[in-house]
């Protein structure tokens, strides 16, 4: 089955991403696809460089990092969500005159559509969020 | 924007109030978007998502800024489902008469002004939302 994920809370304070994170690793295991996992809401700061967590904790954006390179996943944050909560690609950095940018290796920026797109393509369009 | 040419059911769930959290605002940027997709569209206000659609709203004291009118555009974006659920008004105390009236000009009958907006039982919205093929639920 293909499917689309929607993560809509950010990473540490609300289990979702977590959640999302093993549903993405099950499906892939049991040979199922993902066609995209789309971040919106506080969901786009689960794409964020920055965050420093204590080692014995994980570190959810380059969790999913590392889990988009492996498998080659699409990691799309919304740009309108991300650019009123500061996350930023180079792009985005140099277009809006920032002087940092902090979108962690794997995720992309881009529009709403791409979230519209999935639920047109995927089987299931699966949301994890409050 | 065709995918395609598939025509899905989309069903965007609204059940929080419009302010307090910014689900209410950037589902309705979603459903702004999605329009142009040629998608078959219903909105369900539900819980506290029923707020969204009250008539007179005042931000002035919150600093926020009031997106309400925005609702009475959809007619203009071809939604013209938007389910209200009945008992959630009345759990609230509020009747049709607090909600904004939402408009669609009907292509197919000259134009005519027509509702969009339907008060539904929650039995009837629970049959409305397992025909969906899509839920996004704000």
């Amino acid at each position: 089955m293909k499917f689309g994920i929607v993560i809509n809370e950010g990473p540490y304070t609300h289990q979702a991403s977590d959640s999302a994170l093993q549903f993405v690793k099950s499906a892939l295991a049991k040979g199922h696809e993902i066609f995209r996992i789309f971040f919106y809401h506080d969901g786009v700061n689960n794409g964020t460089s920055l965050g420093v967590p204590p080692q014995d904790d994980r570190n959810l954006p380059n969790e999913w990092s590392e889990l988009a390179e492996k498998n080659g996943l699409d990691l799309v944050v919304c740009v309108a969500a991300a650019q009123r909560r500061g996350m930023l690609d180079e792009d985005e950095m140099k277009r809006h005159g920032k002087d940092s940018n902090n979108l962690v290796k794997g995720f992309r920026i881009s529009g709403l559509g791409q979230l519209i797109e999935a639920g047109i393509q995927s089987d299931r369009l699966v949301t994890f969020g409050d | 924007m065709e995918e395609e040419g598939i025509v899905k059911k989309f069903c965007y769930m609204n059940r929080k109030a419009p302010y307090g959290t910014i689900y209410a605002l950037e589902s309705l940027e979603v459903v702004l978007i999605a329009a142009a997709f040629d998608q078959d569209i219903s909105l369900v206000f539900a819980d506290d998502g029923v707020y969204q659609l009250t008539k007179n709203q005042d931000t002035d004291g919150i600093g926020m800024k009031n997106f309400s009118k925005t609702y009475s555009a959809l007619g203009d974006y071809d939604i013209k489902k938007i389910y209200v659920e009945k008992e959630s008004l009345e759990e609230r105390g509020l009747t049709t008469d607090d909600l904004q009236a939402l408009k669609y000009e009907d292509e197919d009958d000259d134009w005519a002004e027509k509702d969009s907006l339907f008060v539904v039982g929650r039995d009837e919205l629970s049959k409305i939302i397992n025909e969906q093929d899509v839920v996004l639920s704000f």
